[in-house]
């Protein structure tokens, strides 16, 4: 089978891309290297959908990024995942940076950003975000920017891809790739692919993919960032909080998640190694200290986890999005923030592309724009459970008790379209184990039910592919193998 | 919807659940026990070393022992109970919801309740640990869990952190079921546990014991391959160049427990500084006819405590339906406990001034360990209510007394008491 | 004076004291006990010395029960050196459910007059 476009990278602009190719008449595949999308940069970031002052004005991500913005409203209601446009705060403490906040206003609002306002009213600002320090003295407020669950979303665009006729490939790295008579091959972990365009979205490797087609013009670097996150009840913010941004980023923020959760971080630490995604001592105390400047009273108490994510830092620092002289190749690469906001409007660059090469993009007469909400108990009044109970039964097997999640949701993460496979992947399509116990209380269950669903042992159920197994063998395992080798101390 | 009507509806059916479920039962209220698991008994289950029920039983017996008593005891009483049944929520009238698989979205409607849900296990996330995020880490509740209820080994080669008594017999545990235990590693410069666990549960193993180190970063980024620990000043800082790596496919986490507190919260019930509710002497919380006993009010380290603590709960709860419920009351008037120096928390957090008669109970646990001590009470003109030596203090084990205040003399207006351990006056002078 | 050298040092664990208790041998090779501060001390120190035993509480695998495992004990303590080969006699074993507590499901196991003991009711699985 050849197809007609393949797209490298399952991560949010993978999928993007992906689904927003699916309502044209093509044959469409995409290859992720892990054992589940959503599996690099796209879960580990601050999950902001930025208004649009942050980026310089010589950056092409500053225009992705306002176009972005606005394009969520349309995806939202086509893929219901979960959004909300809260707006967010620059905070100046000093007299100095009001300037600059003004500054940011007048040209954002040159840009087409909508309803940006310096507010320097104090106890304005501290009843819209009563958290905030004391020292504040003005902000920077824009009603448009929001917050998102990055992964939920990148899932949800899957999912409608795959309806639409996308064929995902998991666990399939690309290794090489050769093109000749305009037909690109992968050889890739899971076999090879064939196909006549090929668009580069692999996120911290998209140069290594680059160079295999012989195209070596930009380099990338990873910029580590860390995060805690803190426990729902802990502390609720209403805005998300900026500080005064640096030369190298907007600094360390204060935020609330979707799901009601708030963080602080990230931090930026170049490093070398693409896979290094531990955070460090040094890291933790620099963003608790970055973050106090904001709210002085963090919730260290009650953090639930921490974490890091790459940037994947192109040497322009600007994203490298090119119809390159490899005919039918495009480079989606060096996407570093705002990318997340910027998906719907990179997807779109794509789709000019594409045309500008030949490719005829005429819309499926059965294209279905649709991903519906998937069911959660929470959303449910009390009517509608004992309805939903009656269907199905595993409605009333609550797995985790923070998150209050079903059976019912872990087996539909499983068996939807682009289904989880390992126990982060139910974690990150329905949340059992994202609240305060860690997983303390449902991993055993999600062990279980993924062994039963996927029919395989409790062995060979993993964390999220590869070596991340969770048990050894059965208790007495050890001392019958012993007793059969005879081993005796 | 189906719906239940009882006097005492009892969440959870550990030690704390089923011993306050029996006592309702016997004061002759209908009672109703509701439990997520599926089957009756909580934590005890997979706590199947032995060291429970001295006081209760006055015999050693091995957790599942201890608590099929009580089982057995609610089966011969005809107490009922729903299995595999999770409490949701609790709206402001008391009415709670639960869903199962049987009978779908149940609600309860009770004049009173008993918060019996235990506690829960603090987690890697909760102190912090750096590094990366591999499999094998797991608390040591739930690797408990794994080796003894479901079958499973979670591991080979493991450390601990935390020298609690779970982690201490987690080691035991693990060793002899075949696998390596390399270390058992605590910040404090203290065994947290008791000396009884360190001595047959490491000791006997020549398992090492680091203390006054902690865990550092965790190596590995699929299973994890070993953990860096480093020792600790005194303010738990890392002191650098003191790093030693130790390799192991396994991190058991045991450090420490807090209340479950969702449904207490969801309840509109006030907490108060240890993770649990507020009570008063009656072991009522701020919501009138919440009532709350065992681990989900107080981390206990022993059994018969829980079990002591839910018989009193079980009793005043009848009390409250037969006397209290749906009468008018008057406001009460309580005096507030106030943790002093050295008291990391105090039981109950308020007294009603009607009780002053009676005998209360008291529990509290110490922030650090000490040795010839006076536990004192004062009001808040600093004159001493109460006090009592005692030869030593330490957090993991928790302090327990019965005074009667108002034969100790304590005054009517008094408003707070505040609980301290200090160091015996007459111990500075010897020393001097 | 008789010169006494220490051979083992026994911390006692009945009380919260903890007292460290010495053995100790003199030229006659007649062990002495040193540093408890009650009897109870001084007899657990010379069982702890001469003949060390413990309680043994572990799993036995169990077919078509509710739980895979039943949680079992010595209904005595054994020899503390004899530990490992009960867990190895233990671990060969498998019984069928159902399975009242207190049942004797190895009798007088290795000799050691100990039997080994249900911890609970274990009901078979329909
Ligand atoms: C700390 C941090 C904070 C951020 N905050 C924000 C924010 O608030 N708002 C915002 O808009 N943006 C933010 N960003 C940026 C945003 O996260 C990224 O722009 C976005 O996630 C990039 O997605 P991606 O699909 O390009 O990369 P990825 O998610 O990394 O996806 C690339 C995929 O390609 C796969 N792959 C790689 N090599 C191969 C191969 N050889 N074969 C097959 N598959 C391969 C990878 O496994 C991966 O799944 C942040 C980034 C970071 C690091
Ligand atoms: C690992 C461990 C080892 C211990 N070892 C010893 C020892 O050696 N000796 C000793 O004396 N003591 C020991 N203890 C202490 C003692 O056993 C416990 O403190 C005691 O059993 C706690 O009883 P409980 O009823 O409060 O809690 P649990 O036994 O935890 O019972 C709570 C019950 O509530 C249920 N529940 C929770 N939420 C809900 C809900 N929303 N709806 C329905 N049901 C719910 C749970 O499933 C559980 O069954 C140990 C404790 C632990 C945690
Ligand atoms: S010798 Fe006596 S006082 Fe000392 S620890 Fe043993 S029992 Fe306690």
């Amino acid at each position: 089978m050849i197809f007609d476009v393949i797209v490298i990278g399952g991560g949010v602009i993978g999928c993007c891309i992906a689904r927003t190719l699916s309502k044209y008449d093509l044959n469409i595949c995409l290859i992720e290297k892990e054992a589940d999308i959503a599996n690099g940069t796209t879960k580990g970031n601050s999950g902001v959908v930025h208004a649009g002052y942050g980026a310089p004005r010589e950056h092409t991500r500053r225009q992705f990024c306002i176009k972005g913005n606005k394009l969520y409203t349309q995806a939202v209601e086509e893929l219901n995942f979960p959004f909300q446009r809260i707006g967010s705060f620059v905070v100046a403490v000093e007299d100095n940076q009001i300037k600059f906040l003004e500054e940011e206003r007048k040209r954002g609002i040159e840009d087409g950003i909508p309803g940006l306002e310096l507010i320097l009213d104090k106890e304005r600002i501290k009843y819209m975000e009563p958290n905030l320090t004391n020292d504040v003295i003005g902000v920077l407020h824009a009603p448009t920017a929001g917050i998102v669950s990055p992964y939920e979303m990148t899932f949800a665009l899957a999912e409608n891809a795959v309806i639409n006729g996308v064929k995902f490939f998991l666990n399939a790295k690309v290794k090489k790739i050769t093109h000749q008579d305009y037909l690109f091959k992968l050889k890739t972990k899971a076999g090879e692919f064939q196909g006549r365009n090929v668009i580069n979205a692999a996120g911290l490797y998209a140069a290594k993919i680059s160079k295999m087609v012989g195209l070596d013009y930009f380099e990338l670097m990873p910029r580590k960032g860390e995060y805690i996150l803190f426990d729902r009840n802990a502390m609720h913010l209403n805005k998300v909080l900026f500080p005064i941004p640096t030369k190298v980023s907007k600094g360390i923020l204060v935020c609330p998640t979707i799901h009601g959760n708030t963080f602080v971080g990230p931090n930026a630490q170049n490093i070398t190694d693409k896979k290094d995604i531990s955070t460090t001592e040094a890291g933790l105390k620099e963003i608790i200290e970055g973050g106090r400047q904001l709210v002085p009273n963090l919730p260290l108490r009650a953090s639930i986890k921490n974490f890091a994510g790459l940037r994947a830092v192109p040497d322009t620092y600007d994203f490298v999005i090119d119809n390159t002289d490899v005919y039918g190749f495009i480079n989606v690469a060096g996407i570093l923030s705002p990318g997340l906001t910027s998906c719907y409007a990179i997807a779109e660059r794509v789709e000019e592309y594409l045309e500008l090469i030949g490719v005829e993009l005429k819309t499926k007469d059965d294209y279905n724009p649709i991903r519906p909400k998937p069911e959660r108990f929470k959303d449910f009044s009390k009517e509608q459970l004992d309805g939903k109970i009656k269907e199905d039964p595993a409605w009333a097997r609550i797995i985790c008790r923070c998150e209050m999640i079903p059976e019912k949701e872990i087996v539909d993460a499983i068996h939807n379209p682009v289904g989880a496979k390992t126990v982060d992947g139910i974690k990150f399509r329905c949340r059992p184990g994202m609240g305060r116990c860690g997983g303390g209380f449902c991993r055993p269950r999600v062990i279980e039910i993924l062994s039963r669903e996927l029919g395989i042992t409790y062995q060979e159920v993993t964390k999220r592919g590869e070596d991340t197994y969770f048990l050894i063998g059965k208790t007495k395992d050890i001392q019958l193998r012993n007793i059969e080798e005879g081993v005796k101390e | 919807m189906n719906k239940y009507k009882v006097d005492v509806v009892v969440i959870g059916s550990g030690a704390a659940g089923l011993a306050s479920a029996v006592e309702a039962k016997k004061a002759e209220l209908s009672v109703l026990i509701i439990e997520r698991d599926h089957e009756l008994g909580g934590i005890t289950l997979q706590c199947i070393h032995n060291g429970f029920g001295l006081k209760e039983f006055e015999e050693e017996l091995t957790g599942p022992e201890y608590i099929q008593r009580f089982i057995n005891e609610v089966k011969e009483l005809k107490i009922p109970y729903l299995l595999d049944t999770m409490v949701f929520e609790i709206n402001k009238d008391k009415y709670l919801y639960a869903v199962n698989k049987q009978e779908g979205l149940i609600e309860v409607e009770a004049k009173a309740i008993i918060l019996a849900m235990g506690c829960r296990e603090r987690t890697r996330g909760a102190i912090n640990i750096p590094g990366f995020r591999p499999s094998g880490i797991y608390t040591a509740g739930q690797a408990q869990r794994f080796v003894n209820i479901e079958g499973y080994l979670p591991g080979n080669t493991f450390v601990i952190l935390g020298s609690g008594d779970i982690g201490m017999i987690m080691a035991r545990r693990l060793t002899w079921e075949g696998c390596k235990v390399k270390a058992v590693v605590e910040i404090l410069p203290y065994v947290s546990g008791l000396l009884r666990n360190q001595v047959q549960c490491l000791e006997d193993y020549e398992i090492p014991l680091i203390t006054n180190y902690t865990v550092t970063k965790i190596h590995g980024r699929d299973r994890i391959k070993g953990v860096t620990i480093s020792k600790v000043d005194r303010n738990f800082d890392r002191i650098v160049g003191s790093e030693k790596f130790i390799e192991c496919d396994t991190l058991l986490l045991s450090v420490g427990l807090i209340p479950e507190n969702e449904l207490t919260l969801q309840a509109g019930v006030e907490l108060s500084k240890n993770g649990g509710p507020v009570v008063d002497n009656n072991l009522e919380t701020s919501v009138e006819g919440i009532f709350a006993c065992g681990n989900v009010l107080q981390v206990h380290d022993l059994v018969d405590l829980v079990t002591a603590e839910a018989k009193r709960t079980g009793k005043v709860a009848a009390e409250y339906v037969k006397s209290r419920y749906d009468k008018e009351i008057k406001a009460r008037e309580t005096i507030k406990l106030v943790s002093g120096d050295n008291v990391n928390y105090v039981k109950p957090d308020l007294i009603n001034k009607n009780d002053l008669s009676n005998d209360i109970i008291f529990t509290f646990r110490v922030s650090y360990p000490d040795r010839r001590v006076l536990i004192q009470f004062k009001d808040e003109e600093n004159s001493i209510i109460y006090k009592r030596k005692k030869i030593y203090v330490i957090p993991s084990e928790m302090v327990e007394l019965s005074i009667n205040l108002e034969k100790q003399g304590i005054k009517p207006d008094c408003k707070t008491i505040t609980v301290e351990v200090i160091p015996r006056p007459e111990v500075l002078i010897e020393e001097d | 004076m008789l010169e006494l050298s220490t051979i083992k040092i026994i911390r006692c664990i009945v009380c919260p004291t903890g007292c460290e208790i010495k053995a100790k041998k003199g030229a006659n090779e007649k062990v002495t006990f040193e540093g408890y501060t009650c009897e109870r001390g001084l007899e657990y120190a010379q069982q702890e010395f001469y003949e060390p035993k413990r309680i043994l509480t572990t799993t036995m695998r169990i077919e078509n029960g509710l739980l895979p495992l039943i949680p079992v004990r010595t209904d005595k303590a054994i020899l503390k050196e004899k530990l490992k080969d009960v867990l190895v006699e233990i671990a060969k074993m498998k019984l069928k459910a159902p399975i009242k507590m207190g049942d004797i499901l190895i009798e007088n196991i290795l000799g050691l007059g100990a039997n080994i003991i249900a911890s609970r009711d274990l009901i078979k699985l329909d």
